[in-house]
């Protein structure tokens, strides 16, 4: 619940405030959001099978954002950023795309 | 013992919702900045290397099209100048074709002038005083003339004075290139009218000539004579002009 809340109050103060990305940091925050979501994702999974951990997610969450962005720097300074980050964004959303079909069939039992 | 025990369970807990409530929230605060960000413009969510790229191609295009523009430019101006003077070439061209014409008497004129009408009388008009009265309106500056007499079948034909013209007595008339005309004959000359109604009454001219011969002369000046008569054009058949 408090998860669900903060994620609607980001969303709001991030509408209201509009702010720019820094140029530094434009390359990596859409895939960070990306690594983001699919942590967020497993650890709704993990809630829904029980076998959710706070300090398992805030790891999760944390490490693939740093991973998320690693891989994009490293792809940036080898000159394949596009791909790689390409790359990434498909394995996280076969990732994401896992997780919700295991929420899926929790919720839904199908 | 046990609420200090769940005061010790609860703090870690309590910890670990508000972290995990902060990066939520971090979560959604970058998802709103990212989206907002991306639907400004393309090239403002683009890569460095992909605005490099795209800026190579433009500056590329720009300057392939800016070649195009100069080279549209020059032959435009080609064109124009090439078009400037064959245009003024023709209109030269036309010009002297008219004078040409009005010359050779292949276009039909008009301007002020005199219509003479020379009656017979006892004795014919031959055609050496036609060809005199054809001198005098030449030397009086006539620019166009045309002889018109009464025809064999009653019509009347109208002959366009040329270079060429010939006069010869024929029958009871006079034949002018050929064709038979009788009197009365009408001459019609365009040029300056006081100039030529004075050429033709100077002593021993046209007037007098015809007067001995008992016919009668009539120069009727007029501000506007039309000769639609003309001849035909003769295609030189021995002299060619000196290039």
């Amino acid at each position: 619940m408090i998860a669900a809340a903060a994620l609607i109050l980001g969303l709001v103060i991030g509408l209201v405030l509009q702010p720019t990305v820094p140029l530094a940091l434009q390359p990596y925050l859409p895939i960070a959001v990306v690594a983001a979501l699919d942590a967020v994702f497993g650890g709704l999974r993990a809630n829904l099978d029980g076998i959710f951990d706070d300090r398992v997610f805030v790891i999760s969450f944390v490490s693939n954002v740093l991973v998320a962005a690693m891989i994009v720097f490293l792809g940036d300074q080898l000159g394949v950023g596009g791909q790689l980050s390409t790359g990434v964004v498909v394995v996280l959303g076969i990732r994401i795309f896992g997780n919700v079909a295991a929420i899926r069939r929790h919720l839904f039992r199908a | 013992m046990r609420p200090a025990r769940a005061a010790v369970r609860w703090r870690p807990r309590a910890r670990a919702g508000m972290l995990i409530g902060a990066l939520c929230g971090l979560l959604g605060f970058a998802l709103a900045v990212q989206v907002r960000s991306t639907q400004g413009s393309a090239l403002e969510s683009a890569r460095q290397e992909d605005l490099v790229r795209i800026l190579d191609d433009l500056s590329a295009r720009e300057d392939r099209l800016r070649g195009e523009i100069a080279d549209q430019q020059s032959a435009q101006a080609e064109i124009s100048s090439g078009s400037n003077r064959s245009g003024a070439a023709l209109q030269q061209a036309r010009k002297r074709a008219d004078e040409l014409g009005v010359l050779a008497g292949t276009v039909a004129v008009h301007g002020p002038g005199v219509v003479i009408t020379l009656r017979e009388g006892s004795q014919r008009l031959t055609a050496d005083l036609l060809l005199d009265a054809l001198e005098e309106l030449r030397g009086a500056g006539a620019e166009a003339v045309s002889f018109a007499g009464d025809g064999i079948n009653g019509r009347s034909p109208e002959v366009r004075v040329g270079a060429s013209t010939w006069f010869a007595d024929r029958g009871g008339g006079v034949a002018v290139d050929g064709t038979s005309l009788t009197a009365p004959y009408k001459i019609t000359a365009i040029g300056d009218g006081p100039t030529i109604t004075a050429a033709l009454n100077i002593p021993g001219g046209v007037n007098d000539t015809v007067r001995q011969a008992g016919g009668s002369v009539q120069a009727e000046q007029r501000g506007d004579v039309t000769i639609t008569s003309l001849r035909p054009l003769k295609r030189p058949q021995y002299a060619r002009p000196v290039k």
